[in-house]
């Protein structure tokens, strides 16, 4: 690579590094800086801001939250915070029920995905290798395709007169269209669709590694496959469940895009009453409260988990 | 799981996956308006997209911005992830750890909304960002696909051979020279499939994007959430089917690519 010879040789490097080197810096506390810098800017000052204004109250005025600070009659600053926001949320219980109802969703397409993710992971990991690289490939290929335009082929196939209604009219299963659109089952079945690969990876790269001797010992040792599968397989391939399921549970949880377009009115989902707040009732302190409960709710227990399974790795 | 059971389920799981797909790919050559009610070939929809200004419009603006945060995000991801590995001792060491691999796990609400409302309040105090759009678009964009690329740098940096930074070292490379001679030429693969996996990323974004771009940059994303809020439309099947082809063949000539180079190793 001559471009990184010309970069070390040359002089204005060199002089740079000089003046750098006057400063106190070093080249290595620059490459620390820079994504230091850039994350501490754009990703967690954003919390802060979002606590304060969580405190604010909505007014019509640009912007449209009461200030922090404000001078008092007397001169001195006074700080203007009240967690009225926060009551707000607890006495209400269309905020409450969201919580819940975003928790048990989330939950519900998470065993589905592993439901159906299991058995595909397992067929893909004990598949010869041509094979096994062409069904992985297949398993990927729709990741890579537009998510909303995913969501959007399943507005096509749920509706009353959609693909699903009319094939089945036509076999003369039903007469009349069954509900499917804007209904909870079309939620789940979003959710699962959209995240399936995401239960498959971790799944698959965790029974690649299943050692085959054991299986064999297993059913030496007189048990029957599915004694194998429940005993042996399944147990050992807990790491893998677990992280399928994280990977599916958490963005299930603040989903917006897939209640709002497959649910109903009644399609009670924390991430849409987040959005509605934000830009139908335009109450920004309020959408910051229920953003900054739905961190402590949901993102918090998973970080603590990461951080324990981080420290366990590291010991 | 033996005998008929795995390949049946397996068998319906695919279909799962691609049935809506390619019902998708079909329908947009329907003559008909009613999206799943067959009325004849045609191709009409596919011109009345060519004609659609605004789809045009925001498709650019979703590729200038993919295009940018991609580029930004495998610089930061890169520089985070590579600090991460090779410095083991420095102040803020845990907080970078964090701050890199929170985006990750942050709901696209959350982050969404406490941009905005960083990006506000800088306007309001500092002056910049003067107003939203695709810089702020771009800056959110940055932030969220930097934690992917910094994950799969991380993974390829740990896995490679350390001896070979050692050995330019010892014959008396400079940091930077080894980094740009050595590391950088072996970890390439690795920040090409990031790149391309925060391009496509970005490109998918409609909640973040949503929030912090102002009016004036609509992001394709955002064209087709307000077209099919209102229900289905022939000509998003069009879009639909157009970047399903633009997926497939680079997906075939990355696959033809990675072949030919595993070939000339053997």
């Amino acid at each position: 690579m001559s471009a990184g010879n010309a970069l070390t040789r040359s002089a204005p490097w060199r002089g740079t590094a000089w003046m750098m080197g006057k400063l106190g810096l070093s080249g290595r506390s620059l490459v620390i800086a820079i994504p230091m810098l850039w994350l501490a800017v754009f990703f967690l000052a954003p919390f802060f801001v979002l606590g304060r204004i969580s405190l604010a109250e909505a007014i019509i005025a640009r912007p449209p939250y009461t200030p922090f600070f404000d001078r008092a009659p007397d001169g001195s600053l006074e700080i203007l915070a009240s967690f009225e926001n926060y009551r707000f949320l607890l006495e209400d219980a269309l905020y409450r029920n969201a919580y819940l109802s975003s928790i048990r969703i989330a939950l519900v397409s998470t065993l589905f995905a592993l439901l159906i993710g299991y058995p595909i992971a397992y067929y893909i990991a004990r598949a010869p290798e041509p094979k096994r690289s062409v069904l992985l490939m297949m398993v990927i290929l729709p990741f890579w395709t537009s998510f909303l335009l995913r969501v959007y082929a399943w507005m096509g196939f749920l509706r009353s007169n959609g693909v699903i209604n009319n094939t089945l009219i036509s076999l003369g299963i039903i007469d009349s269209p069954i509900q499917m659109m804007q209904t909870d089952f079309a939620v789940y079945i979003g959710i699962v669709y959209t995240y399936l690969p995401f239960m498959i990876l971790p799944l698959y790269a965790n029974l690649t590694k299943l050692d085959g001797a054991l299986l064999e010992a297993a059913s030496d040792l007189g048990a029957s496959p599915m004694v194998t599968f429940f005993t042996v397989t399944l147990p050992l391939s807990l790491p893998g469940i677990v992280a399928g399921s994280m990977l599916v549970f958490i963005p299930a949880i603040g989903e917006y895009v897939i209640p709002a377009l497959l649910g109903g009115p009644d399609t009670l989902m924390i991430g849409r009453v987040l959005w509605d707040e934000f830009f139908s009732s335009r109450d920004w302190p309020v959408a910051s409260a229920v953003a900054i409960v739905m961190l402590v709710l949901v993102v918090a227990p998973i970080m603590w988990l990461q951080s324990v399974q981080n420290r366990r790795e590291e010991t | 799981m033996r005998g008929w059971f795995l390949p049946v389920t397996v068998t319906l799981g695919f279909v799962f996956l691609y049935a809506p797909i390619i019902s998708l790919v079909v329908f947009s050559f329907n003559d008909s308006r009613l999206v799943t009610v067959w009325g004849g070939f045609s191709t009409r929809w596919y011109g009345e997209l060519l004609r659609d200004r605004q789809i045009l419009s925001s498709a650019w603006v979703s590729l200038q911005v993919a295009f940018a945060s991609a580029t930004l995000s495998v610089v930061i991801g890169t520089l985070g992830a590579f600090v991460l590995t090779r410095f083991s001792r420095f102040t803020g060491r845990l907080l970078l750890t964090g701050m890199i691999t929170a985006p990750l796990v942050m709901p696209e609400v959350i982050t969404g909304l406490s941009l905005l409302l960083l990006f506000v309040s800088m306007e309001l105090t500092l002056g910049w960002p003067a107003g939203r759009g695709l810089t702020t678009i771009i800056i959110a964009h940055t932030t969220f696909c930097a934690a992917f690329v910094a994950v799969i740098a991380q993974s390829r940096l740990r896995s490679m051979d350390e001896s070979l930074e050692e050995a330019a070292r010892d014959l008396g490379a400079g940091p930077v020279r080894v980094f740009f001679d050595i590391t950088l030429p072996v970890i390439a693969p690795a920040l090409v499939a990031g790149w391309l996996l925060a391009f496509t990323l970005s490109l998918d974004d409609l909640v973040i994007a949503s929030f912090v771009s102002g009016p004036g940059a609509s992001t394709l994303p955002m064209v087709i959430f307000s077209k099919i809020r209102l229900g289905v439309s022939p000509d998003v099947n069009a879009l639909a089917t157009i970047i399903i082809g633009f997926v497939l063949v680079a997906v075939l000539i990355a696959g033809w690519m990675m072949r030919r180079a595993m070939r000339k190793e053997m």
